[in-house]
């Protein structure tokens, strides 16, 4: 027990409070997507014809490729923490490349929000558009933050492997890219293929 | 956390202004919110002075048109309990409280302490604003139905709401990080020794309202979003006429909007579970059961929602089942209301200033609790909904945990916090003027809603029934009711300003109270604990037999 007053020597700390902390806010995160995810749901079901009449069907086969880009991007992060954990000097170089595919899925996304415009699919062209907008763009910004965030790991990857004993650093950054890429099936099993 | 957190800062910013100390944050909530406190009251003041004297100049403010008078309604209850209510008890005393009771130097996460309190005062500054712009505050409400709040010609213009859901979201981003911050220390922070069931009330208190918060928030932010981009984005998920639904909304607000008011309660009855111990000088009565009832209440609080949209055309099956989780859920209130009172039997009793603020708390909360059944059961619900006694009924409700318990609080641990006595003549006066002139206030309110006064109408008298002279004389006295209980805080004001500045210097341990933070000087320095204590039992032995003195600290090692 040290005796200068910092939190030293607690007793039993069971979870490490970053990991406690990025847990309560994924479970906050959840909620927000469920109460969209409950919105589109009623609304869908009183709606008469969905996707209405003369509004664009929703690109299933791209955004497929696209689910399977960020799924990659989880399997990439997973293997930065785990090569953290080992002390092998990967760490920064899959930090980034997780961070690319994250990249590259809010570009493919964004590439097709601007062909849907084009063919008339607006967020007050119809419920459809909107809910579509709402829920997908909600979830790119969060890619985009989690991108952001990443960025910063990698950043500050080198002067946390240098002190070289902290070996779970990486924990809170993994879980909410878990998070992320995790619902993003969810979402699109719901929205463009139900 | 590294030491580096810790090290006392020198320069006056990083010490008074952007301090990561959890001290410092809780000060600077509690101003902030005091001073919100102020606005709101002067708001109500304008209000009740229009449902007096309809049409007439108001002293100070002068005549208001009924666009102004919506805006006022929605501004004092938006005020209240979003900039009062929150900072106050949960986010000041919460701050304050958690980590010297729990034995720790700081939050777990400072720095996002100090995210969370610039962040709320920023919202602050937004919510202001936005009395100033064009067409005026918001006016839709503290609940912001649509599709009022979703079109501009009815809710003030085109910025009002937009600011006002701009406020909101950052308000709700700030406690977003400090309800972790506050799970997180009070999981992860204690002292050594010290288990979940010797943590004070307090504590376990504002541990279930953060809980509460963080759950229910997330499905009102998406509410939110989504009415945003209605206004914005002509989305049209609240408008009917493109196939949205405005029911849609209410839920969404209410899945959040009523556990929200156990968020406020809580914190308040957790002040009061501090002080009637200490001041009855008895452990209290069935600790554990407490902490099992704000667990079920917690649960519960989640499941009572549409009990406020019983007339909004759902199903009358559905509103059955909400009537009886509602009612339940007034069976773990009314045990920790029995918890309270049976720690007072055979207690030596002390009546000064916070127990006197306790006991008020409970008085005024049995009332708001009695008139709820009412409304919680369908049947007599379409009858009163919308009228002045749920007006009454959620003032009853409110006021005890957050003005009776912050009072309780503010002149329970103000020594602590600011190192001076405050004075028990000017304390007292305080308690009996407020708690006389909220009665005179409210029980007209009660009579006026079962004659059928409509909340939020700027003019009673364009109903029949507010026409004659006994509906009138009830207004006046209500409106008296208001402004006794607006000036009986200069009391208040005078005794802390006086106090900070000339009272008796404040021992450690003014009150002989159990728990940690009476341990450390008053105001405790930088870093609180010396050493870090080592805690030995629960936080109420009081009277303990074959002891000299009848308090019993939690780190006195026998």
């Amino acid at each position: 027990m040290s005796s200068t007053g910092t939190p030293v020597a607690r007793s039993e700390v069971i979870v490490p409070s970053r990991v406690l902390g990025m847990a309560l806010f994924i479970a906050t995160e959840a909620l927000f997507f469920a109460g969209l995810i409950s919105a589109f749901v009623v609304l869908r079901a009183q709606a008469i014809d969905w996707p209405p009449a003369g509004q664009p069907r929703l690109p299933i086969g791209v955004t497929g490729f696209n689910t399977l880009v960020l799924l990659a991007s989880a399997w990439t992060m997973q293997q930065a923490a785990a090569t953290l954990r080992r002390g092998e000097p990967q760490v920064r170089r899959l930090i980034m490349i997780t961070a690319a595919l994250g990249a590259l899925f809010v570009g493919i996304q964004g590439y097709e929000w601007v062909n849907l415009v084009r063919y008339g699919l607006t967020t007050g062209s119809s419920l459809y558009g909107a809910t579509f907008y709402t829920i997908v763009g909600a979830h790119g910004l969060h890619v985009l933050a989690a991108v952001i965030s990443l960025i910063a790991a990698a950043l500050i990857a080198p002067a946390r492997s240098r002190e070289g004993t902290d070996r779970t650093w990486l924990d809170p950054f993994r879980m909410y890219w878990f998070f992320v890429a995790g619902v993003w099936p969810v979402l699109y099993v719901l929205v463009y293929l139900s | 956390m590294s030491t580096a957190a810790i090290a006392h800062p020198k320069s006056f910013w990083r010490e008074y202004v952007f301090s990561t100390d959890h001290k410092t944050i809780a000060k600077q909530y509690l101003s902030t919110g005091i001073f919100m406190a102020l606005v709101g009251g002067l708001l109500a003041y304008v209000m009740r002075m229009q449902l007096a004297y309809p049409g007439q100049a108001i002293p100070g403010y002068g005549t208001i048109d009924p666009q102004s008078y919506n805006a006022v309604v929605t501004m004092h209850g938006t005020i209240m309990i979003f900039w009062v209510a929150m900072p106050i008890l949960l986010a000041a005393f919460g701050n304050f409280l958690i980590p010297l009771m729990i034995g720790a130097a700081d939050m777990a996460f400072p720095r996002l302490n100090m995210l969370s309190y610039w962040i709320f005062f920023l919202s602050t500054v937004v919510l202001l604003a936005s009395f100033f712009v064009p067409g005026g505050a918001a006016a839709g409400g503290w609940t912001s139905y649509p599709p009022l709040s979703g079109s501009a010609a009815y809710s003030g213009g085109q910025w009002g709401v937009t600011l006002w859901l701009l406020a909101v979201a950052m308000e709700f981003a700030a406690f977003l990080m400090g309800g972790i911050n506050f799970i997180t220390t009070a999981i992860n922070n204690r002292a050594p020794g010290m288990k979940l069931f010797d943590m004070p009330l307090m504590v376990w208190m504002q541990l279930g309202a953060s809980i509460i918060f963080l759950f229910s928030v997330g499905p009102l932010i998406a509410g939110a979003v989504m009415l945003i981009l209605d206004r914005v984005a002509a989305t049209g998920f609240y408008n009917p006429a493109t196939g949205g639904d405005p029911i849609l909304f209410q839920h969404l607000f209410w899945f959040f909007g009523h556990p929200e008011v156990y968020v406020i309660l809580l914190p308040g009855f957790g002040a009061v579970a501090e002080v009637l111990p200490v001041f009855s000088r008895k452990p209290f009565f069935g600790y554990r059961m407490m902490v099992y009832a704000t667990i079920i209440t917690g649960v519960l609080s989640f499941i009572v929602w549409a009990h406020h949209q019983f007339i909004a055309g759902i199903d009358p099956r559905l509103a059955t089942a909400f009537s009886i989780t509602t009612i339940l859920i007034s069976v773990p209130i009314a045990v920790m209301t029995f918890a309270f009172i049976a720690t007072l039997y055979k207690g030596s009793i002390e009546l000064k200033t916070p127990m006197l603020f306790a006991l008020g708390t409970l008085v005024v909360f049995l009332l708001g609790g009695v008139t709820g059944i009412h409304l919680g059961t369908a049947a007599t619900d379409i009858y009163l909904h919308d009228t002045y006694f749920v007006v009454a009924h959620f003032h009853y409700t409110l006021i005890p945990p957050v003005f009776f318990g912050f009072f309780a609080a503010w002149y329970y641990w103000f020594p602590k916090m600011f190192g001076r006595m405050l004075n028990e003549g000017l304390g007292k006066a305080h308690f009996w003027l407020t708690f006389i002139f909220m009665h005179v206030t409210f029980i007209p309110m009660f009579l006026l809603g079962f004659g059928g006064h409509h909340r939020r109408i700027s003019n009673p008298q364009f109903f029949e029934a507010m026409q004659g002279p006994e509906a009138e004389r009830l207004q006046i006295i209500a409106t008296a009711g208001a402004i006794g209980i607006l000036l009986s805080q200069i009391p208040f004001v005078v005794n802390s300003v006086l106090s900070l500045l000339r009272g008796a210097k404040a021992p450690a341990n003014p009150w002989q109270a159990n728990t940690l933070e009476w341990t450390v000087p008053s105001p405790p320095p930088h870093g609180n604990f010396e050493t870090v204590p080592q805690v030995y039992r629960g936080p109420y032995e009081y009277s303990v037999p074959d002891r000299v003195d009848d308090w019993f600290p939690q780190d006195a090692k026998v």
